[in-house]
C-alpha cells in the first residue's frame, strides 16, 4: 500500500464517519478522532517534522488539504444535524392552534354616549360649542325664565319631578328639558352664541317610548340676524349628517312651545322595508324634534335685549335618535344595563365618531 | 279634537277632499292624528228587500227569508229577528263580510236544516247603536242595492286633530273652519247669532256673588228661561254628528250643549227650571260644601272653587260639570240656559283637585272666547226652540265680558328678518284679516287688534307666526349658518372631554358602559351615604326611584345583580354620570365608576381565571386617571375610604392632603347582602371633577433623555411591621437617591414563622439609571446602603439578611 492510497483510505473512512454521524455528539467524536489533539490527521501532521523536505513537500499539502476537507465536511454535517435537530424539536413542540385563545373581556360604549359624541361632532363642525347645566334646577330656570307660567299644564305634577319642599316651601325640580341651559348660557355669554347642550332630563312617565329619565340635546343660536331659514338649513344639515344619507325628506309643521315663537315641529320621512325602518325617504313621517325662534320673553329672561338679539332653539331626544339610527326598539332597555343588550347594541371603545372619518 | 267632514262643511264652503283638508290641517299647526271613514267598515252591507219571510219548519223563533240585495236574485237567509217580515226593507250582510258588532266573518251555513247565506243585521251588529230589538227596518223607499252607509249618510270621514294648548279657538269646529279658510281651503260661512226675541221676562234671575266685588272667577254670566218645551230625542243630523265623534246622544237638551261645545268650543249648561230655587248665582264654594255632579259622584269642595248655585246650594261646578239635582230629564218642560265665562286658571285648579275631566273643563281651562258668551246663548236658544219647541224669555245678564281688547304692532319686514321669507305687506295683512285680526297701518308697520278668541297672541313674534303658519313653513328657504372659522376649533373643554375619555378608557379595559337611573330606592341611597330628605323626590314614580343617587355604584350593583340572576357570572360594568351630594347646581359631580364581579374571565384551557380583587379596581382607577390627565406619579393611596367598602380593603387616591380623586376596594358584605349579590365584588369611584385641569395645554413634550449607560438592578427585602403600608417603603426607597433611582418595584410580600408574628417581608427591585457614566461597584454599594438606611428609617424595619 502506498502512502497515497493509505491517505485516500483514511480520508474515505473519516468522511464516511462524519457523514454517518447521527447527532452532534457523534460528529464531535468524529472530529476529535480525526482533527483532535490525538486525532489521526493531527498525528500525521505532527509526523511532517520528521520527514525529508522532499517528502514534506508532497505530504504537507496532501495532509493540509485533507484537514481542510474534513473541517468543511464537519461544518456542513453540523449544520445539517442542527437543522435536523431543530426540525425534530419543532415537531415535538406542535400545539393545537384550534384551541381558543386566552379570553379577554370586550368592553363596549353605550349607544347614548356614542350618539352624544356623534351629535357633538356634527354641531361642532357647524361652529357650536357644548354647554351644560345642572340636573336639579330651580323653578325659574326650568319654567319661569322659559315663559312657562305657573298655571301651565307642563308644571303640573303629572309631568315634573319635584324634590321635597324646603323650609321656605319652594321645591327644586328635576329639569324636564335641557332648555334651562339656554338661560344659563345667555346669562354668561355675549352673543353671538352657538351652543348645544346635551344631557339628562326627567319626566314622570313610563312606557315603551317614555322613561322617567332620558337624554335631550338642546341647541341655541343667538345673534342679530339668524332666522327660521337658518334653523331649517341647520336641522337639515344635521339630519343628513347624522343619518348618513345624501338627502332627507323633512317636514316642518307649525306647533307650540312656550319658549319659542314661531314654533315648529320637525318630521323626517321614513318607511318600513322588510321590518326595518329606513330614514330619509318614504311616505311615513317620524317626529324627531321641536324647535322655533327663541321667544322674546326668554331672551329677556336671559338678560339680553330681544329688540337687538334673536335666534333659534331646538330640542331633541338623544336616546330617541339613537333608537332611530341604530334600530333599537325599546327605550326602557337603554337604562336597564342588561349585559346582553349592552354587548349587542354597544360600540367598541376605539370607534370614535368623527366628521372626517365617519360617524358610525 | 274630533269632527266629521260634513260638520266642517256646515261652516266651511269648500270642494276640498277630506285628504286635502287633513294635510292642510297639519301644515297650519292643527296636527292630524287620524282620518277615518266609518263607511269603510260598512262597505259590504247593502240595502235589501225581504221578498218573503216564512216560518222555519223546525224552529219556532226562526224565519226563513228570501232576500233580494238589488241583484234580482233571491238569497235564502235564516233570521231570528222578531220584526223580520215579507216586504220589509233591511240591511243585508253577504257571506264573507265581517260584521263589526259580532267580530265574526260570515260563512254560509245551515240552521236546523235550512240553508242560510248571509244575514239581516241590527244596528248593534253594525255598531251604530245599542239597538238589538230587531233587524234594521228601513222606509219603503230606501233604494235596494245601495250601500247602506251611503244612504244613511255614514260616509262621512272623521277627522281627529291634536290641538296645542295655545289654541283654544281650535277646540270648536267653527274655529278650525276659520283657520282653513284663511289657509285658502274655502270660505267661512257667516254665523247667525242674531238675538232671539224674548217673549217674557225670565222668572229666574242671575247674579255674581263674590266678596269685595272681585268677579274674576266668573266675570260674565248670561241666562235665559225657555218654557213649554218637549225634551225628546235630538234630530238625526245632530245624533249622527255626535255619534260619529264618540258622543252618545241622550236627549235634545243634553245634545245641544254637547253640540255647542264641539261646534263652537262654547260649553253651556241647561237647568231644569222647575228644580231651581231662587236666583241662580256664581260664587266661591263654601269649604266642605258638597255637590253631586252629573257623573253621579259626590265632590267635596273648597273655598277656591267656583260654583253655580241657587237657594238650595251648589247646582254646578263652574266650567267643569253640572249638578245632578237640577239636571234635565225627559219630562222637563221649562229650562234655564246658562252661558258663562269662567277663569281658566281657577277652572284648571278645580278640575285637578277633584280629578274631574270633562269637555267643558278642557275648554274653559285653555280659555274660551270671552266675547262669545251671548252669541253662544243665542245660537243654543235657537237650536232648543227648533228641536223642542217652546218660547224663550228675554236674556238675563250679570257682569260683562272680560275682553282684552289687545293690540300688537308688526313691522312689515319682521316676517323676512325673523322667519326668513318674503311676503308682500298686502298678503300679510290679508292673512291676519282672514284670521279675524283688524288691521290698521302702513306698508312699513301695522297695528293688529287681536281677536277675542286668540288669548295666545300677544306680540310681534306671534303675528309673524300667524302669517308664516298660514303662508306655509315649507316656503321658507333653507339657509346655512355662516361659517365662523375656516377650520373648526375644538369645542369641548378639558372637563367635557373627560366624560368621554373616562367611558372609553374603561371600555378599553373590558367594561361594558351602562346608563342607570339618576334616582334609586332610599335604603340604597342611605347605604351609599345619601338618602337625606333634601334629595328625596316629592312625587317619585315609584319607591324604587325615590332618591337622588349619591353614588353610581348602587345602580351598577343592582344591574350586576339582575345580570347575575340571568346567569352571567363574570361582569364588568361602568358608568360615567352625575351624582347628587346636594341640591345646589355646584353640588353635582361627574363620576366614573366601575364594578367587577366574580372572576377575571371565563374558564380556559390556557389559564385559570382568578377571583377579581381590589387590585383590579386599583389598576382600573390608575389607568383611567392617567388617561384623564391626572398626575398619577404624584398621587398617594391612603388605606381608608367610605363605609360601603370592606373597611380593611379600601383605598383612597389623593392628590395632596385634601383632594380625593378616587376610591376603590372590595364592597362591604352589607352591600352584597342588600343587593343579593354573591362576591367577590370590587369597585371604584372616580370624581372626575376633582381632577385638576392643567393651566395650559402645551402640545410640545419635554425633550426625551435617554441614557446610553448600563442600567443596574438590585433586589432588597425588608422585614417591617405588618401595619406599615408598602407605599411608605417604596417612597423611602425612591427618595434615597433621586438622581439615580428611576423605578422601585415591589415583587414579593411574605409572612410566616421565619419573619415573626406581626411582621412581613417586602421584597423590592430598585432600578438605577445613570445618565453620564457607568456606575462602579463602589457607587452601587453606596446607593444600596442609602436605600437601606432610608427604608429602615422611614418604616422602622430592617433589611432581611
Amino acid at each position: 500500500m502506498t502512502e497515497d492510497t493509505d491517505l485516500l483510505a483514511l480520508e474515505r473512512d473519516i468522511l464516511e464517519r462524519i457523514d454517518t454521524a447521527e447527532n452532534e455528539a457523534a460528529l464531535e467524536d468524529a472530529r476529535i478522532a480525526s482533527l483532535g489533539k490525538k486525532g489521526v490527521v493531527s498525528e500525521r501532521l505532527k509526523g511532517l517534522g520528521k520527514m525529508t523536505p522532499e517528502e514534506r513537500q508532497v505530504a504537507g499539502p496532501a495532509l493540509n488539504g485533507l484537514k481542510a476537507r474534513i473541517t468543511e465536511k464537519i461544518e456542513a454535517r453540523r449544520s445539517i444535524l442542527k437543522e435536523k435537530a431543530l426540525t425534530e424539536r419543532l415537531k415535538s413542540e406542535t400545539i393545537d392552534v384550534t384551541l381558543p385563545a386566552r379570553p379577554e373581556q370586550r368592553g363596549t360604549i353605550h349607544p347614548t354616549t356614542q350618539v352624544w359624541q356623534e351629535v357633538i361632532a356634527i354641531f361642532a363642525d357647524m361652529g357650536f360649542s357644548v354647554a351644560e347645566g345642572p340636573h336639579i334646577e330651580n323653578d325659574w330656570y326650568n319654567f319661569g325664565a322659559l315663559n312657562i307660567p305657573p298655571e301651565h299644564p307642563a308644571r303640573q305634577e303629572m309631568d315634573t319631578f319635584y324634590l321635597k319642599p324646603k323650609e321656605d316651601g319652594s321645591r327644586m325640580v328635576l329639569r324636564t328639558h335641557t332648555s334651562p341651559v339656554q338661560i344659563r348660557t345667555m346669562e354668561n355669554e355675549t352673543p353671538p352664541i352657538r351652543i348645544i347642550a346635551p344631557g339628562r332630563t326627567f319626566r314622570s312617565d313610563s312606557d315603551r317610548t317614555h322613561t322617567p329619565m332620558f337624554h335631550q340635546i338642546e341647541g341655541l343660536v343667538i345673534d342679530e340676524t339668524t332666522h327660521m331659514g337658518h334653523l331649517k338649513g341647520t336641522l337639515e344639515a344635521f339630519c343628513k349628517a347624522f343619518f348618513e344619507v345624501d338627502d332627507v325628506k323633512m317636514r316642518f309643521r307649525p306647533s307650540h312651545f312656550p319658549f319659542t315663537e314661531p314654533s315648529m315641529e320637525v318630521d323626517i320621512g321614513c318607511h318600513w322595508e322588510g321590518g326595518e325602518l329606513k330614514i330619509g325617504e318614504g311616505d311615513d313621517w317620524l317626529e324627531i324634534l321641536g324647535s322655533g325662534m327663541v321667544h322674546p320673553n326668554v331672551i329677556r329672561a336671559g338678560g339680553l335685549d330681544p329688540e337687538k338679539y334673536q335666534g333659534f332653539a331646538f330640542g331633541m331626544g338623544l336616546d330617541r335618535i339613537a333608537m332611530l339610527k341604530y334600530g333599537i326598539p325599546d327605550l326602557r332597555a337603554f337604562f336597564e344595563a342588561d349585559l346582553r343588550w349592552l354587548r349587542h347594541y354597544g360600540f367598541a371603545s376605539l370607534d370614535m365618531p368623527s366628521v372626517a372619518e365617519g360617524l358610525s | 279634537m274630533k269632527f266629521t267632514l260634513s260638520w266642517l262643511n256646515s261652516f266651511l264652503d269648500t270642494d276640498a277632499s277630506a285628504e286635502e283638508i287633513a294635510d292642510k290641517l297639519t301644515m297650519i299647526g292643527l296636527e292630524l292624528e287620524s282620518l277615518t271613514n266609518p263607511a269603510d267598515a260598512l262597505k259590504p252591507f247593502v240595502i235589501a228587500k225581504v221578498l218573503e219571510a216564512k216560518q222555519h219548519p223546525n224552529a219556532d223563533r226562526l224565519r226563513v227569508c228570501q232576500v233580494d240585495p238589488g241583484t234580482g236574485e233571491a238569497i235564502q237567509v235564516v233570521c231570528g229577528a222578531p220584526n223580520a217580515r215579507s216586504g220589509m226593507i233591511g240591511v243585508f250582510a253577504p257571506v264573507g263580510s265581517y260584521v263589526p258588532g259580532t267580530g265574526i266573518e260570515l260563512k254560509a251555513g245551515n240552521l236546523r236544516g235550512e240553508a242560510s247565506n248571509g244575514m239581516l243585521v241590527s244596528e248593534r251588529e253594525l255598531m251604530l247603536s245599542d239597538d238589538h230589538e230587531g233587524i234594521i227596518d228601513l222606509p219603503d223607499d230606501a233604494p235596494v242595492g245601495t250601500p247602506y252607509a251611503t244612504w244613511a249618510g255614514l260616509d262621512d270621514p272623521v277627522i281627529d286633530i291634536g290641538v296645542t294648548p295655545n289654541r283654544p279657538d281650535a277646540l270648536g269646529v267653527y274655529g278650525i273652519a276659520r283657520d282653513l279658510a284663511a289657509a285658502g281651503m274655502g270660505t267661512l260661512k257667516p254665523l247667525d247669532a242674531t238675538p232671539v226675541e224674548g217673549a217674557f221676562k225670565s222668572p229666574i234671575g242671575v247674579e255674581l256673588r263674590f266678596a269685595d266685588g272681585d268677579t274674576s272667577p266668573c266675570p260674565h254670566f248670561v241666562g235665559r228661561y225657555i218654557r213649554g218645551i218637549k225634551n225628546g230625542p235630538s234630530p238625526a243630523w245632530m245624533q249622527k254628528r255626535l255619534r260619529a265623534i264618540g258622543l252618545r246622544p241622550i236627549s235634545a237638551l243634553v245634545d245641544v250643549t254637547n253640540y255647542m261645545t264641539i261646534a263652537y268650543g262654547r260649553p253651556l249648561h241647561v237647568f231644569d227650571a222647575a228644580k231651581v230655587k231662587g236666583t241662580i248665582h256664581a260664587r266661591l264654594a263654601k269649604p266642605g260644601e258638597t255637590i253631586e255632579a252629573l257623573d253621579g259622584r259626590t265632590y267635596t269642595l273648597d273655598g277656591t272653587m267656583t260654583v253655580i248655585a241657587d237657594d238650595s246650594g251648589p247646582e254646578g261646578l263652574a266650567g267643569v260639570m253640572g249638578g245632578e239635582a237640577s239636571g234635565v230629564s225627559e219630562t222637563t218642560t221649562d229650562v234655564f240656559l246658562e252661558s258663562a265665562y269662567f277663569d281658566p286658571i281657577r277652572t284648571a285648579s278645580t278640575g285637578r283637585k277633584l280629578n274631574l275631566l270633562s269637555d267643558a273643563r278642557y275648554r274653559f281651562e285653555r280659555g274660551i272666547d270671552p266675547a262669545f258668551t251671548e252669541p253662544g246663548a243665542e245660537i243654543a236658544t235657537r237650536l232648543i226652540l227648533e228641536m223642542c219647541g217652546g218660547e224663550a224669555s228675554e236674556i238675563v245678564i250679570a257682569g260683562e265680558a272680560p275682553l282684552r281688547n289687545a293690540n300688537a304692532r308688526l313691522r312689515m319686514n319682521r316676517v323676512t328678518t325673523l322667519a326668513g321669507v318674503e311676503i308682500a305687506p298686502r298678503a300679510q295683512v290679508d292673512i291676519l284679516e282672514s284670521l279675524g285680526f283688524a288691521v290698521a297701518g302702513t306698508d312699513e308697520e301695522i297695528v293688529a287688534s287681536i281677536p277675542s278668541w286668540r288669548p295666545d297672541v300677544n306680540g310681534e313674534a306671534d303675528l309673524v307666526e300667524e302669517i308664516v303658519r298660514i303662508h306655509g313653513l315649507e316656503k321658507i328657504a333653507h339657509v346655512m349658518l355662516p361659517r365662523t372659522e375656516a377650520v373648526t376649533k375644538p369645542k369641548l373643554s378639558v372637563q367635557q372631554r373627560r366624560r368621554f375619555k373616562a367611558a372609553r378608557a374603561l371600555a378599553s379595559r373590558g367594561f361594558n358602559e351602562a346608563v342607570t337611573w339618576s334616582f334609586l330606592p332610599s335604603d340604597q341611597a342611605r347605604l351609599f351615604g345619601g338618602g337625606e330628605d333634601l334629595l328625596a323626590l316629592d312625587n317619585p314614580i315609584s319607591t324604587e326611584l325615590s332618591d337622588m343617587r349619591p353614588s353610581l355604584l348602587a345602580g351598577l350593583i343592582a344591574a350586576v345583580s339582575r345580570n347575575a340572576d340571568r346567569g352571567t357570572e363574570t361582569q364588568a360594568l361602568c358608568e360615567v354620570g352625575q351624582v347628587y351630594p346636594g341640591d345646589r347646581p355646584e353640588d353635582e359631580r361627574l363620576h366614573a365608576s366601575g364594578i367587577r364581579l366574580g372572576v377575571t374571565g371565563p374558564r380556559s384551557a390556557l389559564q385559570a381565571p382568578r377571583d377579581v380583587d381590589l387590585f383590579d379596581a386599583k389598576a382600573d382607577v390608575l389607568a383611567a386617571l392617567e388617561l384623564l390627565g391626572a398626575p398619577v406619579d404624584k398621587v398617594q393611596v391612603q388605606a381608608e375610604g367610605p363605609s360601603w367598602y370592606h373597611p380593611g380593603r379600601v383605598g383612597t387616591v389623593t392628590l395632596g392632603p385634601k383632594n380625593k380623586l378616587a376610591t376603590f376596594g372590595e364592597l362591604h358584605p352589607h352591600v352584597l347582602e342588600a343587593f343579593d349579590v354573591s362576591g367577590p365584588l370590587v369597585g371604584f369611584e372616580i370624581d372626575i371633577d376633582a381632577i385638576p385641569v392643567p393651566k395650559s395645554q402645551r402640545a410640545a413634550r419635554a425633550a426625551l433623555k435617554i441614557s446610553g449607560y448600563q442600567t443596574v438592578r438590585r433586589d432588597f427585602a425588608f422585614v417591617i411591621e405588618d401595619s406599615v403600608p408598602a407605599e411608605k417603603l417604596v417612597r423611602a426607597a425612591k427618595g434615597a437617591e433621586k438622581s439615580l433611582i428611576t423605578q422601585v418595584n415591589v415583587f414579593d410580600v411574605f409572612r410566616g414563622a421565619a419573619i415573626g408574628e406581626g411582621y412581613k417581608s417586602i421584597a423590592i427591585e430598585v432600578t438605577l439609571t445613570p445618565e453620564d457614566r457607568t456606575l462602579t461597584e463602589a457607587e452601587i454599594e453606596a446607593v444600596s446602603s442609602r436605600v437601606v438606611q432610608a427604608v429602615e428609617k422611614a418604616t422602622g424595619g430592617q433589611l432581611r439578611r
